[in-house]
């Protein structure tokens, strides 16, 4: 064991933003590299990174996706020297942790690894090298809500927010060996890390009923009708629950959210008007960086006027 | 009623007569309700081997029918057909034909993972679900859905260039799918967006689509996945009894992996 805290050992991480994060979900890669400049956090890009697999490769070929998430392990540890990667997005997270629980308890999937790294003439990836961790973990192991508390001074009080946290994060259980341990672990069913650092900087939790809802990214767009339903259930629990605004830590929950919140109020005239912003962007606010330096005004969804509102800049 | 009688409650399965009397008791309308009798004999003795022999269906056979799959479906609570349980109880059994009824939703499942999370029995409904809508598609019951052609986009970029665009994703769905792109809800995105947008963003995000992401050092990685990927493809049609001539999914364009190796050798 190392006698590193997990403080010290997150000081710095390997960073995996992934695919969304360079197109769509650009706020969610502005945001979390300023917030981590903020809190003097180091992020070491993944050398040479390649797509995990995201949903869809899985689909061609299970462990297909396995290899995809493998190589981006290898790279951080063979060609950075990393031995953690932090990765904000929800699927990219759930790969390399569903790679690493595949290739530690069934040899077809080293096996196919193993192969495939060969003929692609670089190592392979052995299971226990590199620890994935998400930016919630990040932000919460090495800040945690004590520092939260004093270097955002409350900012976010009277902003009420539903902390959404979608299905990759928390399912299924058994790739998160970390999580419900107990006290201060994650939850898979009540997951409660986004609401302790978003509490911490000062905002109104409300009660939200669907966190681990699933908002029908996998088909957003192939299957738009189904998705439409699920995104407006989850729209509509945050209103009744009196959120002004959505926090997301998913590029695909949140470019959902945003995408059928207008094709709800276009096809089926249905309008909600709840805001919706990643998390990163929220504490980021509190932290007193611009919201344009965050990326807010990149969302669909237009928060500025809450931002004025609330007094958030 | 058990779960395998369920088709026998069907409408066109039950029998009412207008006017009837048994032994003196007047039984017309709805009291005079029964099921037809059935004898079955088309089984499918092959459906689950195949099934579990794609990727996703391997652990179909430990199910034990406790239903926590479907009671934990994201997709039965709006469509009450969506019904994994049932379907995995009808391929055990080589019930293609009551199958066959369902075989336009089956796709639709949309990966939550909580029939995962809920499974005692470690099935993972959702691959049995994707292994089922792939053995559809291979055997020709049905057209390839929105969802498989998403995801062949989508893989076919991945492979040729270790990342994705997701515009070019969007356009490339569109496209395979026939649908226009200029969707109403879509434009009122755009133009959302475009108001408030700087014009910096607009040729950044038009230089994304010529200049699209590309990982370093993918050459070799891509040869080895299109090679992976066409005996996976060999291995599925054996199983399945098809044609090997006939070509494969991942399509052999000059932009995707299958296509450069060809034109390697």
């Amino acid at each position: 064991m190392s006698e590193k805290t997990k403080k010290q050992e997150y000081g710095t991480v390997g960073y995996y933003p992934g695919c969304a994060l360079e197109g769509s979900a650009n706020g969610y890669d502005v945001s979390t590299r300023a917030v981590a400049k903020k809190l003097g956090l180091g992020l070491k890009d993944v050398k040479n990174w390649n797509c995990c697999g995201a949903m869809e490769v899985k689909n061609v070929d299970p462990k297909l996706q396995t290899y995809l998430s493998a190589r981006v392990l290898s790279n951080a540890v063979n060609l950075d020297h990393m031995n953690t990667v932090m990765a904000p997005c929800n699927g990219c997270y759930h790969n390399l942790k569903k790679a690493e629980y595949d290739l530690k308890h069934d040899a077809k999937s080293r096996e196919v690894v193993d192969e495939l790294s060969r003929k692609a003439r670089h190592k392979t990836y052995e299971a226990g090298q590199v620890e994935t961790i998400h930016a919630l973990d990040w932000i919460k192991e090495t800040i945690g809500e004590e520092g939260l508390k004093e270097r955002t001074k409350g900012k976010l009080a009277g902003l009420k927010v539903a902390n959404y946290y979608g299905c990759m994060y928390v399912r299924p259980r058994h790739i998160f060996p970390e999580k419900d341990q107990g006290p201060g672990s994650e939850s898979t069913s009540k997951p409660h890390f986004m609401d302790d650092l978003l509490a911490a900087a000062g905002a109104e939790n409300v009660e939200f009923p669907l966190k681990t809802a699933c908002c029908g990214g996998a088909h957003t767009l192939s299957d738009s009708d189904t998705s439409t339903r699920l995104v407006l259930n989850i729209l509509q629990a945050a209103e009744a629950a009196g959120a002004d605004v959505i926090a997301t830590e998913c590029p695909t929950c949140h470019t959902g959210l945003e995408m059928h919140q207008v094709r709800a109020e276009k096809r089926f005239g249905k309008k909600t008007s709840v805001k919706i912003m990643y998390f990163t962007q929220l504490l980021g606010l509190a932290l007193g960086i611009g919201p344009r330096r965050l990326g807010i005004h990149t969302n669909i969804s237009d928060a500025s006027d809450l931002i004025v509102d609330k007094r958030l800049t | 009623m058990p779960i395998h009688e369920k088709s026998l409650i069907r409408p066109e399965n039950l029998l009412t007569h207008d006017k009837l009397t048994i032994d003196g008791v007047d039984v017309s309308g709805h009291w005079s309700t029964f099921i037809e009798a059935r004898v079955v004999t088309d089984y499918n003795e092959e459906l689950e081997t195949e099934i579990a022999a794609l990727p996703g269906g391997e652990n179909i056979h430990r199910c034990w029918q406790c239903g926590s799959c479907t009671n934990s479906c994201t997709v039965n609570a709006i469509e009450p057909r969506f019904n994994p349980r049932y379907w995995i109880y009808l391929i055990r059994m080589g019930f293609e034909s009551e199958l066959l009824r369902d075989k336009d939703i089956i796709w639709q499942c949309v990966s939550c993972h909580k029939c995962t999370y809920a499974c005692p029995r470690d099935v993972e409904p959702e691959g049995v679900m994707k292994a089922t809508a792939h053995w559809l598609e291979l055997k020709g019951h049905t057209a390839r859905s929105p969802s498989m052609h998403f995801d062949l986009e989508f893989t076919e970029q991945v492979v040729a260039r270790g990342r994705i665009e997701d515009v070019e994703v969007l356009r490339g769905f569109f496209r395979r799918t026939k649908q226009p792109l200029l969707q109403d809800w879509l434009v009122e995105i755009g133009w959302r967006l475009a108001k408030r947008l700087p014009v910096k963003w607009g040729i950044k995000s038009a230089l994304a689509l010529v200049f699209k992401p590309r990982t370093r050092s993918w050459g070799k990685a891509r040869l080895a996945i299109a090679d992976y990927i066409h005996e996976r493809e060999e291995k599925d049609k054996k199983a399945l009894h098809l044609d090997q001539s006939k070509g494969g999914r991942v399509a052999a364009n000059e932009n995707s992996a299958a296509g450069r190796l060809a034109a390697a050798e």
